[in-house]
C-alpha cells in the first residue's frame, strides 16, 4: 500500500444493535457481567470489531489494493466513545477510511509498513458517537515476533 | 466505581484467566466475523511459518474489556487502546493489570486514565492498554 492511498475512503454502511449478538460478543470475551443481557445493553468495549458483519463488498478503504494476508499483524486497536457507548436498538452509520500510512526498519532487518484504518460511527441523529482506529502491519519477512 | 473510592496510584486487582484454548479463538472469531485461519488452522498456520496456530490479539482486548468494565461499570468507558507485542499461545495462562495513572475533571466529569497490561506465564508482555473510564459522582 503506497502513501496514495491515505484518506481513500469506503462506503457508508449501516448497523444495528442487537441484544443477542451484545450476549454472544460478551461471552465470546469471557464476561458474566449482566450489563451486557439487558435488552438496552451498551456494547463491550470491542464490540464494534464486530462491524465486520455488516460492512459490504464496498465499505472497506483499502478494497483493489494487494494485500498479502500472511504478512498482515494486527499491531493496535483503538475504540473511542463521545459519550456513552451505543446500546441495543441504537441504528448506526459506519464509515471507513485510511489514516496514515508510514514504514519502519524492523528489529530483525526488515521493512515493516504500517497503516491506520478508521471508522467513524454516527447515530440515527447524524452524532459522532464511536471510532474505531485499527493499526496494520504489513512485513516483508515472517512476522515471528512483530505482534498479534 | 465511584470517584470517591478511586485516587491516582489505584492497583486494580489481578484477573489470572483460564490457560488459553483453540475453543476460544473460535468462540471470538465466531462471535466477530475475523475467521482468519491462523488462529484455528494448524495446516495453515504451519505453511505460513508458524508452529501452530496462536490466539487473537482482539480476544485478549475484549478480555481486557471485560475486566475493566467489571470494575468501572459497562456504561462508563469513553476509551481502550492496546498495542500487542509477544504473540500468545494455546496454553498459555495470561494475567491482568491495571493501575490509575490519572484522575482529571473534563466538563462537569471526573475521568480515570488507566494503564493496563496482559502477561504471558513467562513474564512476557503480550499486550498494553490504555483507558479512560468515567467515575461516578461521589454519593
Amino acid at each position: 500500500m503506497d502513501q496514495s492511498a491515505e484518506g481513500r475512503e469506503g462506503t457508508p454502511f449501516e448497523m444495528t444493535i442487537e441484544a443477542g449478538k451484545v450476549r454472544e460478543f460478551a461471552r465470546a470475551t469471557k464476561s458474566t457481567n449482566p450489563e451486557y443481557r439487558q435488552d438496552d445493553s451498551v456494547i463491550p468495549p470491542t464490540f464494534l470489531a464486530a462491524a465486520a458483519f455488516w460492512q459490504t463488498e464496498t465499505s472497506s478503504p483499502s478494497r483493489g489494493i494487494p494485500i498479502n494476508l500472511e504478512r498482515m499483524l494486527h499491531g493496535g486497536q483503538e475504540f473511542i466513545f463521545h459519550g456513552e457507548p451505543p446500546r441495543v436498538g441504537d441504528h448506526l452509520t459506519g464509515h471507513m477510511r485510511i489514516g496514515k500510512i508510514w514504514e519502519k526498519q524492523g528489529r530483525r532487518g526488515g521493512m515493516m509498513q504500517f497503516h491506520e484504518i478508521i471508522t467513524e460511527f454516527k447515530n440515527a441523529e447524524g452524532t459522532l458517537v464511536a471510532e474505531s482506529r485499527t493499526t496494520a502491519i504489513e512485513t516483508s519477512q515472517a512476522p515471528e515476533k512483530a505482534g498479534a | 466505581m465511584k470517584a470517591d473510592d478511586i485516587t491516582q496510584g489505584h492497583v486494580l486487582p489481578i484477573f489470572t484467566d483460564k490457560p488459553l484454548s483453540v475453543t476460544d479463538f473460535v468462540r471470538y472469531q465466531g462471535a466477530s466475523g475475523d475467521m482468519n485461519p491462523i488462529h484455528h488452522d494448524t495446516l495453515f498456520a504451519q505453511a505460513a511459518g508458524f508452529p501452530a496456530p496462536f490466539a487473537v490479539g482482539m480476544l485478549q482486548a475484549g478480555v481486557l474489556g471485560t475486566y475493566l468494565t467489571d470494575f468501572f461499570g459497562a456504561a462508563h468507558i469513553r476509551r481502550l487502546k492496546v498495542q500487542w507485542s509477544e504473540q500468545a499461545w494455546p496454553g498459555d495462562v495470561l494475567e491482568y493489570s491495571g493501575v490509575v495513572t490519572e484522575i482529571r475533571r473534563e466538563a462537569s466529569e471526573t475521568l480515570a486514565d488507566v494503564t493496563c497490561s496482559v502477561t504471558r506465564q513467562n513474564g512476557g508482555v503480550h499486550l498494553t492498554g490504555w483507558a479512560t473510564f468515567v467515575l461516578e459522582r461521589a454519593a
